[in-house]
């Protein structure tokens, strides 16, 4: 069954046109992969999912209901969390107050009304939080302010801040972008592990083709506004239409 | 008819404060993105450069002269000031009775000066720092700047008179037969605001100067990737900023006699008059400035005032809040300024 | 106790120890020594350090957690005085009903104008917050005083008046008071050389006070305070957390303008009058300055700023320029006359340039507040110490 449904999506600002009849099946339980070369649309068609974006034409289903006029915190209360290119993370909180506010975001709905009874006795939210930072092997680094972490850490406790949510639909904005190998090989391995555990259905946005066909059960190649292939990983890597349009955009690189 | 065309032209002079403050604090937000609440201390200052030349130019030697008495039978104590012994009577007492008009020589370099050490001093070290610092900074530099004009020039409005060639009233009317007279100095204030504000954007259309800081308003980032030296040409335009609401200080000392909090006042309003035209927009702060001070003009009628009290002073708020529900962005504001 | 943590108890008992004590710890230089100028033990600013230290309090929950700077809580403060004036008028001079009208009508008002500034953020929302203050300052001097229909009385400043309605008014109470326990009464103590004065107004505000302050610090612990500091940190991921900002900032602004309210009305029970000059542009500057100047964001701080700032005021404005040629007298008075030259800017009708110069000097070099100062303070000091141990197994 698919989860997020993508039907006929157009935008366009100005005279330039981002996204031309996209159409985009995400199913259960999978990890779909965007890829594209630069200016593609991928950002363009990410932004359409969380409500930052509203399309001209077309339909956006997520589990049933309509995406579209919704706002990006209703969105996130229907089940999508999403992880930024560069990691979007509560600088000046603690890692533990991090992973606490999806936490109470997750029970308490979009406006928190307690204001009377401290954090501190909330048992369920702060073992849920610590169970999560445990997950992503942080529980060491509990009491540290967010901004003093390295940037592979600040990627996992956005991570954790989003899956502490449990989601129905995982956006990640190009994870590995900016990252070291080494980073980059251990994020992988990370969502590998995720899907393995938990299977959460997630939608990469990705530049670099390496690192979603290790990971992905399906790819849809986005190329000047439209989708050009939709198909398993081996496919794509035959697919002549995406030779064509990475290695016709791999010289301006 | 006539009272419609009187209250557009009363409204002119406030308005053309108004705008000239509006676009100076544009100028400055818009390339250093930074909001200088210290703004409408500048035009403060520009107002009492004016009344320090008038009382320069007023400085007397004092001689006796045997052959008048007092009323007490002394000797009359004659006052001739400086000027007129250095220039002859007639000379002197034209560039005494021109002191304002003159004060905008005076005043350009000083507020230049004043707007450098400002933006080196001071500003600079707050680029990086949270728009809440700046603010506040800019918020206490402001309350030493009025109470040092305070402590110097004292609490009360200093009256500073127009040339007698420019302060009379001109009957604007009689040629299409309107009963219309109107102060000549408000006239003057109006023409030279037109020319400032005219030269500003010619300065920014035409120069190349102006091209690299319209496109550093834009995108500032890229611009100092190009390899300009941004940093400089903001500096200059942030004396420049000071000098025009400097100058629309010294001008407008004529038609109501300043005082050290002129700063505060005009500020707020002018911040309601940025707000209104759109934040980040030139042509939209000049714009929203003659309209509000037309609309002020309008709302301090007596019929106006007599219908609702004091409708004068708030109608200004009143329209911004009106605009603010319709058009959150401002008359001309551009999508993406200030709202992240 | 009382659902506290441990520091936090520390804290609350601190504030309560000092505000019970105040009378002696303010007061701490003998009537008649040349020093009792300094004193600060009189119930007039007592009162003042209280009840700004309530309207610091209130406005730290909103610049302190989100850093929504405003520029126009004085227009709370300033409503919530006529509010309780208009009570004393109406119905008796009770300061009950006077300070619940005043919390209720501050908490409207800021509901109305803050969802109309909280449409925008950052630099744009203090400009809005300042342009309607200026506007209630301007509505409240002019418009809404005129025979037909006169709420503010201008100029003159509301007061009670003979003829006022007052429908439950108590014989004998013709001054504000709590069942019957007048604000202006003051019992003395005299110990030796020492004067120390009780006031009830000023227990009564300290009460308040400390209720105030205990309430704060229960919203700073809870989830939703833990929600407005995300918000000063990120708004962006709060927004794709799920969690909708606006009504967070909303609730902020209504609550510490209730705050704001509430010290207005408590300023008019200690004194039954209500200006316009109480929501000018100044008055809302001077509670910025008092918070960020104590540390914003810290519990303490507020309280700090607020009693630092009232208390300089009130001495420096005293300092005229023969006070400062008594202190220097024994000087060559060369040296006298230059001392005195130069202090008279910053003292007696200078000490708006001295308020001035302390705003920069604070946003400059102490962005954290008195209270950072004393961490930082504390550290190096702690720092020095560790290092002294490290040394100490070399010798």
């Amino acid at each position: 069954m698919s989860i997020l449904e993508v039907q006929n999506v157009n935008k366009s600002f100005g005279g330039l046109k981002a996204l031309q009849n996209v159409n985009l099946k995400v199913e259960e339980g999978t990890i779909h992969a965007i890829i594209g070369p630069n200016g593609a649309g991928k950002s363009t068609l990410l932004n359409c999912f969380v409500g930052k974006l509203v399309p001209d034409t077309g339909s956006v289903i997520f589990d049933g209901q309509s995406l579209l006029q919704k706002k990006p915190h209703e969105i996130n209360q229907m089940g999508v969390s999403r992880v930024f290119q560069t990691p979007e993370i509560f600088t000046d909180l603690t890692v533990f107050e991090n992973v606490m506010i999806p936490c109470f975001a997750k029970r308490d709905g979009s406006f928190e009304r307690n204001a009377w009874k401290p954090v501190t006795n909330e048992s369920e939210i702060r073992d849920r939080a610590e169970q999560m930072l445990i997950d992503v092997n942080m529980i060491e680094k509990r009491d540290m302010i967010a901004s003093s972490l390295s940037r592979g850490d600040k990627r996992r406790l956005e991570m954790a801040m989003c899956l502490s949510q449990s989601p129905k639909l995982l956006l990640l904005d190009e994870p590995t972008a900016g990252m070291a190998r080494a980073d980059t090989e251990s994020t992988i391995e990370l969502l590998k592990e995720i899907q393995d555990r938990l299977q959460i259905t997630m939608a990469i946005i990705e530049h670099d083709m390496g690192v979603v066909f290790s990971l992905a059960q399906k790819i849809s190649v986005l190329a000047q506004g439209t989708v050009i292939a939709e198909d398993l990983p081996d496919a794509i890597r035959s697919n002549s239409k995406v030779k064509e349009a990475y290695l016709g955009t791999a010289a301006e690189d | 008819m006539d009272a419609l065309l009187l209250q557009i032209l009363n409204g002119l002079d406030k308005g053309s404060a108004y705008a000239l403050i509006a676009l100076g604090l544009t100028l400055i937000f818009g390339t250093l993105g930074v909001v200088n609440f210290a703004h409408g201390a500048l035009f403060m200052i520009g107002a009492f450069c004016s009344v320090t030349l008038n009382k320069i130019l007023n400085l007397s030697s004092t001689t006796i002269d045997e052959t008048q008495k007092d009323f007490l039978g002394n000797p009359l104590k004659v006052k001739t000031p400086y000027v007129e012994s250095w220039f002859g009577e007639v000379a002197g007492q034209s560039i005494i009775e021109w002191s304002v008009p003159l004060a905008i020589i005076f005043a350009i370099p000083i507020m230049l000066a004043i707007g450098v050490i400002m933006e080196r001093g001071l500003i600079k070290h707050f680029y990086k720092r949270p728009h809440a610092d700046q603010i506040l900074v800019t918020f206490g530099l402001a309350i030493v700047l009025q109470e040092v004009v305070k402590a110097f020039f004292g609490a009360n409005p200093i009256q500073t008179p127009a040339p007698d060639a420019l302060s009379g009233v001109l009957d604007l009317g009689g040629a299409i037969g309107l009963q219309l007279s109107y102060p000549v100095w408000r006239i003057t204030y109006f023409f030279f605001s037109v020319i400032v504000i005219g030269g500003v954007f010619a300065f920014l259309q035409f120069t190349t100067f102006g091209m690299v800081v319209r496109a550093g308003m834009q995108d500032r980032e890229t611009v100092g990737l190009l390899g300009i030296n941004i940093d400089r040409r903001f500096t200059i335009m942030f004396g420049v900023a000071a000098a025009v609401a400097g100058l629309a200080g010294v001008m407008y000392t004529p038609i109501n006699p300043p005082n050290y909090h002129w700063g505060m006042d005009f500020l707020v309003l002018s911040f309601v008059v940025v707000v209104v035209g759109g934040m980040g927009s030139l042509p939209g702060a000049v714009l929203a400035g003659f309209l509000l001070g037309i609309l002020e003009s309008f709302a301090s009628t007596t019929w106006a005032t007599t219908t609702i009290p004091g409708i004068n002073q708030i109608i200004i708020y009143l329209v911004a809040i009106i605009i603010l529900l319709v058009r959150p962005r401002g008359l001309m504001g551009r999508e993406g300024v200030m709202e992240e | 106790m009382l659902n506290l943590n441990q520091r936090d108890t520390g804290t609350f008992l601190f504030v309560i120890i000092i505000a019970v004590l105040a009378p002696f710890i303010m007061n701490p230089f003998p009537t008649d020594s040349a020093m009792a100028q300094f004193n600060a033990g009189y119930p007039d600013l007592m009162q003042r350090f209280v009840i700004f230290g309530i309207f610091a309090i209130g406005f730290n929950i909103l610049f302190g957690l989100t850093g929504y700077l405003s520029f126009g809580h004085a227009a709370f403060l300033g409503v919530g005085s006529y509010a309780a004036v208009w009570m004393f008028k109406l119905l008796s001079y009770n300061i009950v009903p006077a300070l619940f009208l005043s919390v209720i009508i501050a908490g409207i008002f800021s509901l109305f104008i803050g969802f109309l500034c909280l449409r925008r953020s950052g630099i744009y929302f203090s400009i809005l917050t300042l342009a309607f203050a200026q506007m209630s300052f301007a509505i409240a001097y002019s418009v809404l005083s005129n025979p037909k229909f006169n709420l503010t009385n201008g100029e003159t400043g509301l007061q009670v008046y003979a003829d006022d309605i007052q429908l439950f008014q108590v014989e004998n109470l013709t001054t504000p008071h709590l069942f019957g326990w007048t604000m202006n009464t003051t019992y003395e103590l005299t110990l030796s050389a020492w004067d120390f004065q009780f006031n009830v107004g000023y227990y009564v505000s300290a009460c308040v006070m400390l209720f105030m302050f205990y309430i704060s610090i229960r919203i700073f612990r809870s989830p939703f305070g833990l929600m407005l500091r995300a918000v000063k940190t990120n708004q962006t991921r709060l927004n794709y957390t799920g969690v909708n900002t606006r009504p967070h900032t909303l609730a902020a602004f209504v609550i510490s303008g209730m705050y704001a309210g509430l010290a207005g009305g408590l300023l008019a029970s200690m004194d039954p009058l209500a200006g316009a000059e109480r929501m000018q542009w100044t008055a809302s500057g001077e509670v910025v300055l008092m918070t960020i100047l104590g540390g914003a964001g810290t519990l303490l701080g507020p309280l700090l700023g607020a009693g630092f700032i009232k208390y300089f005021e009130n001495i420096l404005s005293k300092i005229n320029d023969n006070v400062l040629h008594a202190w220097f007298q024994y000087l060559p008075e060369w040296l006298e006359n230059s001392l005195v030259w130069v202090l008279h800017w910053f003292t007696g009708k200078g000490w708006h340039l001295t308020l001035g110069l302390l705003f920069m000097i604070i946003v400059i070099f102490l962005p954290g507040g008195l209270m950072d100062g004393a961490n930082r303070i504390r550290e190096a000091l702690r720092g020095r110490k560790a290092k002294k141990n490290l040394q100490t197994p070399v010798e």
